[in-house]
């Protein structure tokens, strides 16, 4: 049998993002909300994966006061080596990328491991919108409506031990697919981790999609992490394992360059990469010029997160 | 030939330049600045490396046409390593010159892209037909520095690298082919004289 896969989005049948935020709005306004959801299921189910469209709330506890970039700047601009190095690769060699049917091992410190397909991850949980900011290491940020659940939602089901001081993530394998898997640029398959108490952190999040829509493949369809007071790398793409653990586990861009990537990665304005300055930020889809804003500690996030390093030299554990 | 040359050495400036417009739907992505400056710095070192081509590609053809455009391709890559420098200044540090003298201290790749450009100001300033008249013999030597730029440049542009080096590798072996050249050919010059001198030496 063939495996499915999913029509190609026609430009044209994206939703802008003015329209987008402006839905509800003009769907009241017209009184058609209830025409309009019909519509737009039939239009997300021939745009995306074979899933029922996403229903999402937005989280109003969790929108950054900054205005997002566009969907093109989102989902164009991307760093996934597995599917090439350049920004401009992850879009074009991840269209036929296969996303279902996909499933995720859960390993380690708990009381229910075994092979979860999507379906079972995704049912119990309420999708929610949340506007986060994203910096990455490389000094560019910019803010994103990710669609998801909180991570500390899905990790509490598995039952983890008292012995689960930390959890691992483990991207897909399978160079086949992933042509940037080809080449030892890092070690494969891609692995990041955090401190149990960073993963139950409310902010924590498990994405499934942007946009009100399902997680284009060069975004780390179909199940990705993101972190927000930390570097982008952190935030792990394409997840097939998760697995708690009693040790710190390996996270790639440490394991590639040691002394300019750490296990923490928080955003720090005050510490430097090696190479270059993260004092400061390049605003994504903003104007050429002034565009460089403050990088703030823990990427603005300080007030919620902070308290989880107290006592804790930063500078040593970066 | 020359005019087609340059107007070629314009051309990585005419699609920044419509990227940047967006005429015709192009565009440099979403982040423009960065393309601006990795586009003119890549496109320095690629006309840095033609221009080293040229005396290699005369050597073994002995058509002497192979050296003329050398010059021009030699101010465009100036040209473009100083548009790089002005990118920097301008779109990174955002004329913040005190962040300058902290980024020079703090990242050295920065201070050897610097001394790469700062090495092409002599030899753009004796590129005219007076200077090389005027200078003589000393010309030539003064112009063996560009082996040395091309070298900081290359190191300038794989030390920034994130990770991959493939690229700056690359620039590197094909510096390593054409200076490894001037050596062999140093050295087949050195060892002719000798060759003659014993020959007619009776």
């Amino acid at each position: 049998m063939k495996p499915y896969r999913p029509p190609r989005i026609a430009p044209s049948e994206i939703t802008s993002e003015r329209d987008y935020f402006d839905r509800r709005r003009v769907l009241g306004a017209l009184g058609l909300a209830a025409i309009g959801l019909a519509g737009a299921a039939r239009h997300a189910s021939a745009a995306t994966p074979p899933a029922a469209a996403p229903r999402v709330t937005r989280n109003p506890r969790y929108v950054a006061k900054e205005s997002p970039n566009s969907w093109d700047d989102i989902t164009s601009y991307n760093n996934f080596y597995e599917f090439g190095l350049d920004k401009g690769d992850p879009k074009e060699n991840a269209q036929d990328f296969r996303t279902r049917p996909w499933s995720v091992e859960v390993t380690g410190e708990c009381e229910a491991p075994g092979k979860y397909t999507l379906e079972d991850i995704l049912k119990p949980h309420a999708l929610e919108e949340r506007v986060y900011r994203f910096r990455c290491v490389e000094a560019w940020s910019m803010v994103v409506p990710w669609m998801g659940f909180p991570l500390a939602d899905l990790l509490a089901r598995f039952k983890p031990t008292s012995r689960a001081k930390y959890v691992e993530f483990t991207t897909l394998l399978d160079p086949r697919q992933m042509p940037g898997q080809r080449r030892a640029v890092l070690e494969w398959p891609y692995v990041e981790g955090l401190r149990m108490d960073e993963a139950m952190h409310p902010l924590s999040f498990m994405v499934v999609g942007l946009y009100g829509r399902w997680l284009p493949n060069q975004n780390g369809a179909p199940l990705r992490l993101v972190v927000p007071w930390k570097y982008g790398f952190k935030g792990i793409k394409s997840i097939v394992r998760i697995r708690y653990t009693e040790r710190q586990p390996r996270s790639s861009w440490n394991i590639a360059a040691p002394d300019e990537y750490g296990f923490y990665a928080n955003v720090n304005p005050a510490v430097d990469h090696p190479r270059w300055s993260q004092a400061k930020e390049r605003r994504l889809g903003g104007s050429l010029f002034g565009a460089r804003i403050d990088t703030l500690p823990f990427n603005g996030y300080a007030e919620d997160v902070a308290s989880l390093y107290r006592n804790m030299d930063l500078r040593r554990y970066f | 030939m020359k005019p087609l040359i340059f107007c070629a050495a314009l051309a990585p400036l005419a699609w920044l330049m419509l990227g940047l417009s967006g005429f015709g739907g192009l565009t440099l992505g979403p982040n423009p600045a960065r393309e601006l400056l990795h586009f003119t710095g890549k496109t320095s070192l690629n006309l840095l490396w033609i221009g080293l081509l040229a005396s290699p590609l005369q050597y073994v053809t002995r058509d002497v046409r192979w050296i003329r455009p050398r010059r021009m391709l030699g101010l465009f890559a100036f040209a473009y390593a100083l548009l790089h420098l002005l990118i920097y200044v301008v779109l990174e540090l955002e004329l913040d010159f005190s962040a300058l003298g902290r980024e020079l201290v703090k990242r050295p790749y920065i201070v050897v892209g610097m001394l790469a450009l700062l090495g092409l100001v002599p030899l753009a300033a004796t590129s005219t037909d007076r200077m090389m008249r005027k200078l003589g013999r000393r010309w030539q030597s003064l112009h063996r520095l560009v082996y040395v730029i091309a070298i900081f440049a290359v190191w300038h542009y794989g030390w920034q690298v994130k990770k991959d080096l493939t690229e700056p590798l690359l620039y590197t072996a094909a510096l390593a082919v054409l200076l490894g050249f001037r050596v062999w050919r140093a050295r087949m010059k050195r060892r002719a004289p000798q060759r003659a001198n014993t020959q007619g030496g009776t």
